[in-house]
């Protein structure tokens, strides 16, 4: 898994490849939550067209990016989910509770 | 999972059996060895056929074998997906993933035992490709 991070004004853009599976999505939370919590960045997205795979621990990482982002104020958007990253956020039935747009366009005018 | 795949199994079904193996060794390695590393885990792979009541139905049955910490049964149960929290995310994706889940524990010998069933079908009903 590759991930790296651009900036945009007041975001964020974590761009992210490979797969966040247990081996990976630690290195995912570190970074989503150094963001929130130590840059107190208003809004990180993260783009996962190139994702290939997230398992229930990636999942995990990404919830806890969410709630630290609610608990700082600020906003994690997703974009650019795979049909099995898709997936897999239905079978956890947190399609609802994240921001998630089609497109990086469609997730920095949100 | 090829062998999934080869016995006619959807291709949702086939990611969700192989998420369900991906789960289940990622909570060995996570709970039974506590992420040591070299630690031996078993997977055997069968075809299943049962016949009952005039049907027969195939399927797949999986083995996962470990010798590590027993798991702890409550963890088994998975969660409530109401609740909005990361963790016990593993145990859902596995369940909804077969038909069959069953985990025994003995002796330092831990057993996860996965069936999932394809469709049954009438006895000496004959199965035309592509039906």
């Amino acid at each position: 898994m590759q991930i790296s991070t651009r900036r945009l004004d007041k975001t964020a853009i974590l761009d992210i490849s490979g797969d966040i599976d247990l081996a990976h999505s630690t290195e995912v939370r570190r970074m989503v939550l150094f963001e929130f919590r130590q840059n107190r960045t208003p809004r990180v997205i993260l783009n996962l067209h190139d994702v290939n795979y997230i398992d229930s621990s990636g999942v995990a990482s990404l919830v806890e990016g969410l709630k630290a982002a609610r608990d700082v104020g600020s906003r994690l958007i997703l974009y650019g989910l795979s049909p099995i990253a898709h997936e897999v956020l239905q079978l956890s039935k947190l399609l609802k509770i994240f921001e998630i747009y089609d497109t990086e366009d469609m997730a920095l005018e949100a | 999972m090829r062998l999934a795949e080869e016995m006619g199994f959807a291709a949702e079904q086939c990611r969700g059996l192989t998420r369900a193996v991906d789960e289940a060794l990622a909570n060995i390695i996570r709970h039974a060895y506590d992420g040591r590393p070299g630690q031996p885990i078993e997977l055997l792979c069968r075809r299943l056929q049962d016949r009952a009541h005039g049907k027969q139905r195939g399927g797949l049955e999986i083995l996962i074998v470990d010798h590590g910490a027993a798991a702890d049964r409550k963890s088994l149960c998975g969660r409530s997906l109401d609740d909005v929290r990361p963790g016990g995310l593993g145990v859902h994706f596995i369940k909804e993933a077969v038909d069959v889940m069953q985990y025994t524990s003995r002796a330092r010998t831990n057993q996860l035992r996965l069936v999932k069933y394809l469709p049954a079908t009438k006895l000496g009903a004959k199965t035309v490709k592509g039906e």
